[in-house]
């Protein structure tokens, strides 16, 4: 198969999330039927969900969906898994006949726990796990980690995301919040670990755009471990997170305003405090800088995100209703599911939409999101 | 009157039964459950109005020559896109890029619209198309424009909300746009600045809120009590010197 650098197909992506803030479950169908009626936005390339609290039963394990091109990359995955990790359980990920669906890989999921002595000194287990999905995906041949995080998980191909969605049976699983993508990732060709979202540990991204500051990113990125297998530009918005949020500890806003950072003529406006914040943010992470038209959605254990680049090159509704919020593409996607949101909105170029969940203790863990208070 | 149900249609099913519609006459149609279908009354010549229920989908309006389109909801993105003739009145709020690089007829949003509201609009001779925004606008209003009026009023805006965002008027090379209230010196695109009001636009501007009160309600002189800013560009072509300069 062709992959990045050997073809080129132009753009267009839908994304959808929905979180119940309160951490209440429901299914898959609400967020199946929000991303097909953005049908046209897609090309069939690529499809793929994140969805949160579908695990509660092996919500201390580390959830590893694995998918394989080959017998090979599973023995070399699984010899692996079981030296280094406790795996609680194994099994093939359910799938569904589904007519659209060519040629999927196998896919499999393992809830394991970093086996305590293979911990280098000071490494903790998300570090460990890191660690493990950059080597497996790196070095096993045909595998790839599609998600490797506590009580979620991720399912993505190629195809349109319904049919994805159907053929991963996720009208039968319950999760808090599900993402979800339609298209591809833009400018490199269809393959099943190419899809969206892009994950680590519990972070995952969903994208409409490009990031043209890729091979920036990318080089920086590599300087601290990570490794970017997926071909393809929104892998490096997952790794950044990890890495400004969960590597330097950067409160959530900060690491927001190093993606989509302010125009140095709107820092100048600012107070001296925050102009000295966002100026040091420049300085030290301006490799992190996001440039390029982009609309994502990051999911992770604490909630959803959305986030424009600062020009506004992509669309973004949000909207609420009760304990819920929704974000999509286009108002159309949320009404489909939520006919009459109590308040509906675009946000602005740079500025988020935060919706952490209200028991964080009880779905998330550890790690508590902090803010800045910059602006929002 | 024609009802039509949008429900669950596919957007070509849809607007082939709408052109069938207005092919047989017919000159008043409602459309209810409009859920994200695109392309409605794009490229149709006419005088029909049509009513449409709910969200219609992106790049409604294009090319449109002429209907009259009353939105009860809001609006996606690139509504009137290149439209030549006809009337949009959206009850509701507007996407991004709304009357893109429009060429005639003219656009009242009650509420918002979002980013490039008027992008590239232009005006020839006696034609000369108009979006009118009740709310607030986005960034980059009016970028690029070349011809048209675009006027915000501002209307029932919170306290941390701003009557148009940055860039406003960037690359903008012919056309008018009158905002209620001040604009912040900094929020202006390069090529723009601010004028004295003239006694025809005023004329221009209470015609405008009249129409916009005709529709949505309001009171005409509470709106036209606070005083308007006229922007306009510096030039007509800002740009001729970019590349080939002496």
């Amino acid at each position: 198969m062709l992959r990045e650098g050997d073809v080129r197909i132009p753009s267009g992506c839908a994304i959808s999330g929905i979180i119940n803030r309160s951490g209440q479950v429901f299914s898959g169908e609400d967020i199946l039927q929000s991303i097909a009626l953005m049908h046209d936005r897609s090309n069939g390339l690529g499809g793929g969900f994140a969805a949160y609290g579908i695990y509660p039963e092996y919500e201390d394990y580390y959830a590893f969906h694995l998918y394989y091109e080959g017998a090979e990359g599973r023995e070399q995955t699984e010899s692996y898994l079981n030296y280094f990790f406790h795996v609680a359980e194994s099994g093939e990920i359910p799938t569904k006949k589904t007519r659209s669906i060519k040629n999927p890989p196998l896919a499999w999921r393992y809830f394991v726990r970093p086996k305590p002595s293979y911990l280098l000194e000071e490494e903790n287990e998300d570090e460990f796990v890191v660690r493990s999905v950059m080597y497996i995906n790196a070095e096993c041949k045909g595998a790839f980690v599609v998600s490797s995080g506590k009580n979620m998980g991720a399912f993505k191909g190629v195809g349109y995301p319904e049919d994805i969605g159907e053929y991963f049976c996720l009208d039968k699983y319950h999760g808090y919040s599900w993402t979800a993508h339609g298209r591809f990732p833009t400018n490199t060709p269809g393959w099943w670990g190419g899809a969206h979202p892009f994950t680590l540990l519990d972070w995952s991204i969903v994208h409409n755009g490009e990031i043209s500051s890729y091979g920036a990113n990318r080089r920086f990125l590599e300087m601290y471990g990570y490794k970017l297998s997926m071909q393809t530009d929104t892998e490096a918005i997952t790794y950044a997170f990890d890495y400004l949020v969960r590597k330097q500890q950067l409160p959530m806003d900060v690491a927001i305003a190093t993606l989509a950072a302010p125009f140095w003529r709107d820092i100048e406006r600012m107070n001296s405090e925050k102009r000295a914040l966002l100026k040091a943010v420049r300085a030290m992470y301006g490799n992190l800088l996001m440039n390029g038209p982009f609309s994502i959605i990051l999911g992770s254990s604490q909630g959803l995100i959305a986030l424009n680049d600062r020009l506004k090159l992509r669309s973004m509704v949000a909207a609420t209703k009760g304990e819920f919020l929704y974000l999509a593409s286009e108002e159309s996607a949320i009404r489909e599911v939520c006919p009459q949101p109590e308040k509906v909105w675009a946000p602005r170029g740079g500025e988020p939409v935060i919706a952490t969940l209200e028991k964080r203790g009880v779905q998330g863990y550890d790690t508590e999101y902090e803010y800045a208070g910059l602006s929002y | 009157m024609i009802v039509l149900n949008a429900k669950g249609l596919y957007y070509r099913e849809l607007n082939s039964k709408i052109r069938e519609e207005i092919a047989t006459g017919s000159q008043d149609i409602v459309v209810k459950n409009v859920n994200g279908q695109r392309y409605i009354g794009d490229g149709i010549t006419g005088k029909a109005r049509l009513t449409l229920k709910g969200t219609p989908g992106n790049d409604m309006a294009a090319f449109m020559n002429g209907l009259e389109l009353f939105v009860e909801g809001n609006t996606q993105d690139s509504i009137g896109n290149t439209m030549n003739n006809g009337k949009i009145v959206v009850h509701g709020s507007s996407g991004d890029t709304v009357g893109y690089a429009m060429r005639g007829g003219e656009i009242y949003i009650r509420g918002n619209g979002g980013y490039r509201v008027g992008i590239h609009m232009k005006e020839y001779q006696e034609t000369i198309p108009a979006i009118v925004l009740g709310g607030k606008a986005g960034d980059f209003l009016g970028e690029y424009m070349a011809g048209g009026v675009i006027v915000v009023l501002g209307l029932d805006l919170e306290e941390s909300e701003e009557i148009v965002g940055s860039y406003c008027g960037t690359g903008m090379h012919g056309g008018v746009m009158y905002i209620r209230g001040e604009v912040d010196g900094y929020k202006l695109g390069k090529e723009v600045k601010v004028v004295a009001l003239t006694e025809k636009d005023h004329e221009q501007i209470n015609r405008y809120v009249k129409d916009y009160v005709g529709y949505f309600g309001g009171s005409y002189e509470d709106i036209l009590a606070k005083p308007f800013s006229k922007l306009i560009p510096y030039n007509k072509r800002p740009y001729g010197n970019l590349y080939c300069g002496w």
